[in-house]
């Protein structure tokens, strides 16, 4: 079982196992895909692909969603 | 009135009044408050989801999107690169082609840094972004950003959260009459007044947050802003009288003793 990868969550360091998709890893921290921007290593990802891209080792994974705002 | 629509990119809007969705005390005081505003076009804020603690509500379990068009903003952007990942961010979250594009130029005055918007704005648009650039009071660049595309102009009022009102109706005029897309008045209304006095210049609508957030009752200054706007307009449409400098008797001299 060496199977721990290191990836990086909005900016949070978190040991995930390997072979998780981003699609698991979004359902594993209980947010729902249709109302976030997912970016991975800064490319955005289409939705529909969600659960087929891999989570590497290193991987900068941002997860963004809408919140109240004007402007600022 | 019943004609009097506004059309943006082959959008039909209701409402003459924008709202932003930030700054309220809870989502319940936020929903109520556009609720009140009577605005079906609110903007929010593109930011990371807290992953720690998921209990945290959404704000679109309060403002649906079915009913409000969302328009999300690049608000904190500084940069044209920050601009475009940002844009790009709110369209994969989202479910439109519509941005509220800021790339602002000083954290202290938050004006836009105008030659990045134009810059941002043209990417943007031939990417199919609806681009709704939020700008200065200047004629010249609202000319500009209609000519990469833009299908309306915001221009603000005054700083924004300043609440200083409409510090230069001239210049707001002045883009008024010489840009043929709708023109929306962005940023610097403090209270009902302002947004009466921008209608009735002849903007096509008017955006705030910080009037309504911020006010001491935020669901009486929503229902204030409300009947502002509506007011303005049908002011503008109804055409006021010229300003003269003496008197005009409104009683008949005829018949007195």
């Amino acid at each position: 079982m060496d199977s721990a990868i290191q990836i990086y969550v909005n900016g949070q360091a978190r040991a995930w196992r390997s072979g998780t998709t981003v699609a698991d890893l979004l359902h594993d921290l209980d947010i729902k895909a249709e109302r976030v921007a997912v970016e991975l290593n800064l490319e955005i990802l289409d939705r529909a692909t969600l659960d087929q891209r891999l989570l590497n080792d290193g991987d900068r994974l941002e997860i963004l969603g809408f919140i109240g705002g004007g402007s600022l | 009135m019943a004609d009097d629509r506004l059309i943006i990119a082959g959008q039909e809007f209701k409402s003459r009044l924008w709202v932003g969705t930030g700054k309220y005390k809870d989502f319940v005081e936020t929903q109520k408050a556009i609720e009140l505003s009577g605005a079906d076009v609110v903007t929010v804020a593109v930011r990371r989801v807290n992953i720690t603690d998921r209990s945290k509500e959404n704000l679109l379990d309060y403002i649906d999107p079915k009913k409000y068009t969302i328009l999300p903003n690049t608000a904190g952007c500084y940069t044209v690169e920050d601009a475009l990942r940002y844009s790009r961010l709110a369209r994969a979250a989202g479910v439109s082609d519509l941005v509220k594009l800021e790339v602002l130029g000083d954290e202290r005055t938050l004006f836009p840094d105008t030659a990045g918007l134009i810059e941002a704005a043209k990417i943007l648009i031939k990417e199919g972004f609806i681009v709704l650039p939020y700008t200065n009071d200047d004629p010249i660049v609202a000319q500009k950003l209609v000519d990469v595309g833009c299908p309306a102009v915001m221009p603000l009022a005054a700083p924004i959260g300043s609440g200083l009102g409409i510090r230069n109706p001239y210049n707001l005029k002045i883009i008024m009459e010489m840009i043929k897309v709708p023109i929306i008045v962005d940023a610097g209304v403090g209270t009902a007044s302002d947004a009466a006095f921008a209608m009735e210049l002849g903007a096509d609508a008017v955006l705030m947050n910080t009037a309504i957030a911020g006010a001491q009752d935020p669901l009486a200054m929503a229902e204030a802003m409300k009947y502002a706007v509506h007011a303005g307009r049908l002011a503008y449409k109804a055409g006021r009288i010229p300003r003269k400098l003496y008197a005009t008797a409104s009683s008949p001299i005829e018949g007195m003793l």
